[in-house]
């Protein structure tokens, strides 16, 4: 270690780790304290006395139930994931790969989709899909946040294929492979990491995402976890159930505390691709 | 452009390998290009271009929510919006909190971030528990604030109470004043790890041999973080401070779920008016108008960032 450094380490230590201490106390504080809420006894909750998962029932009784609004949810997150991937992957590979009339177009108005807000959007998009007959449908709903994720899914998918050496493909296609082969053999698995560093993020912007579903789908059956939780605060018969809502809150948080600390890496990598050429 | 200029050189030898082939290969190539890029193509197309298209002509129609296009009206919806008696206030309240959740949130994160820059004992710790909020759903957070703010169970009135600083219960979110920061405080909290982030990248990639040359010269602490880390900083402040700005304008979930706009439509942002254009008025028409207008301001503030940015990379 160097002496500038060693000097001001030293120097700087002690209230160094009392601010830093204090503030990671303030940053863990919420999320510690509604992991304890939603099991702790609350009067006028169905967890009135001792510890206990009273919340957790509240939650898996409520209206269509915890199972199915988990369902929604995991229903809309794998799709949009799934459409994200499939288009991404084809269209980084076209657009790092192959000339094609309109191209540069095509990829600047994928791009512009950043530039409109999502709210501007989603009034026709209501419309659009009442007419497609995708209205208050899960998968209508996941259509629209895949088409969300594009701009930052084709711009990674068409970095990670230009980090690919043409070499690789070129005696691939000597061998006989079609482009579709080499992409299928050669190029997956060399752009694994950028798959994942997508799906990664097609996923959490799925399961989190509030305004979409909260307008393109009126049924409330069909809400997405997130809607669900925020519904249940004004339909328990007047008496607002915290309890209930922070339990919801601890099944909204678990997946993408849990995913992101086991593909941190990714995670990371992955915005800051975004955030630097962005 | 840059594609363009690269693929070129790199294509030829393919060319130059295949010549007895008597098809035209490019041709092919650009064919099977196209099929590549049709699924974006047709999302792009039918999700982004065709709305865009749509919100354009609603904004000019009379378009009720339940009976649909009943024709051009232009201007109609535009001086509707004008005459909207929550409109400017909607406007005013989303600056206001566009300014202040700017400042602060930017600020703390820059102190986050040299916080965690050098290596020490406990550095990644830091790191780690001052982003996790970031890995929230912004929705989550909302809904975790709410009960955290709320009189029935919050534990923050009980613990000022223990320590003697408050008497009796808070309301986080009674008045205009006290809502606003208790949202504010909400947003930092769940965004400063993120930003952190941003400008740790940055900081990160200022060269060392820069700050052994200050120290050399007798460089104070303030005056090396002045001198050299704030300008060389400048992309990295500038890409937090878009993305700051962009996403403070249209804020909606923070506000729809832990103050519902109240108390008396004090905290009604404009992303809110649309939604209570569309489906409590019912008016479509006016939701377009409104959405309109804030594709306008938005696009016409990215480009003068943008512009502001290159002209400040040219210099």
């Amino acid at each position: 270690m160097e002496p500038r450094m060693k000097l001001t380490s030293h120097l700087g230590r002690t209230p160094y780790y009392v601010l830093a201490g204090g503030l990671a106390v303030i940053f863990m504080f919420p999320l510690v304290w509604s992991a304890f809420a939603s099991v702790s006894p609350q009067a006028g909750t169905a967890q009135d006395e001792g510890f206990g998962f009273g919340n957790y029932r509240t939650l898996l009784e409520y209206d269509a139930g915890l199972w199915q609004y988990l369902w929604n949810s995991t229903y809309v997150s794998i799709a949009t994931v799934v459409l994200t991937l499939g288009v991404s992957l084809l269209g980084g590979y076209a657009f790092a790969r192959f000339d094609f009339p309109g191209k540069n177009v095509l990829f600047l108005l994928t791009l512009a989709i950043l530039m409109v807000p999502y709210a501007t959007l989603l009034i026709p998009l209501y419309v659009l899909l009442g007419n497609l007959n995708l209205s208050n449908t899960l998968i209508g709903l996941s259509l629209v946040l895949a088409m969300y994720q594009l701009p930052f899914a084709t711009f990674m998918m068409r970095i990670s294929f230009e980090a690919v050496p043409r070499e690789l493909e070129e005696s691939a296609q000597v061998d006989g492979c079609g482009t579709f082969g080499a992409l299928r053999r050669i190029l997956l698995p060399a752009v694994k990491p950028g798959l994942i560093t997508v799906g990664l993020f097609a996923f959490l912007a799925a399961w989190n995402d509030f305004i979409a579903p909260l307008i393109l789908i009126s049924d409330s059956s069909k809400a997405p976890l997130p809607l669900a939780i925020a519904n249940l605060r004004q339909q328990s018969m007047g008496a607002i159930d915290y309890g209930a809502t922070e339990a919801g809150v601890v099944v909204l948080a678990v997946p993408c505390l849990a995913l992101f600390l086991l593909l941190q890496r990714h995670y990371i990598r992955g915005f800051m691709s975004g955030a630097l050429k962005g | 452009m840059q594609s363009q200029v690269t693929d070129r050189p790199v294509a030829s030898p393919v060319r130059d390998r295949a010549p007895t082939r008597r098809t035209p290969w490019w041709r092919s190539r650009a064919l099977k290009g196209i099929g590549y890029a049709s699924p974006t193509a047709l999302f792009v197309l039918v999700l982004f271009i065709v709305p865009l298209l749509l919100v354009g002509r609603m904004s000019a129609s009379d378009w009720p929510l339940l009976r649909g296009d009943q024709g051009l009206n232009l201007p109609d919806n535009y001086t509707a919006v004008a005459d909207n008696a929550l409109f400017w206030p909607a406007v005013r309240f989303t600056l206001l909190y566009t300014v202040i959740v700017t400042v602060i949130l930017l600020g703390l994160a820059l102190l986050l971030a040299l916080m965690v820059q050098e290596q020490r004992p406990g550095v990644g710790f830091f790191r780690t528990v001052f982003f996790l909020p970031s890995a929230l759903g912004l929705a989550s957070a909302s809904l975790l604030f709410w009960g955290l703010y709320s009189p029935s169970i919050g534990p923050i009135g009980p613990i000022l109470e223990w320590l003697g600083l408050a008497d009796g219960p808070i309301s986080f979110l009674g008045t205009s004043t006290s809502a606003l920061w208790s949202t504010v405080f909400l947003i930092v909290w769940k965004f400063a790890g993120f930003y952190m982030l941003i400008l740790l990248v940055g900081l990160q990639g200022i060269p060392h041999d820069v700050y052994e040359a200050a120290r050399m010269d007798g460089a104070s602490r303030w005056q090396t973080f002045r001198s050299i880390t704030l300008p060389l900083l400048r992309p990295s402040i500038a890409l937090t401070l878009i993305l700051c700005v962009t996403g403070s304008l249209l804020a909606f979930d923070q506000f729809f779920i832990l103050t519902k706009g109240g108390p008396d439509n004090s905290t009604v942002t404009v992303v809110q008016l649309i939604y209570r254009e569309a489906f409590q008025r019912l008016d479509l028409g006016t939701a377009a108008a409104i959405s309109m207008i804030v594709l306008v301001v938005l696009l016409i503030l990215n480009i003068a960032q943008f512009l502001g940015l290159r002209r400040a990379d040219e210099a």
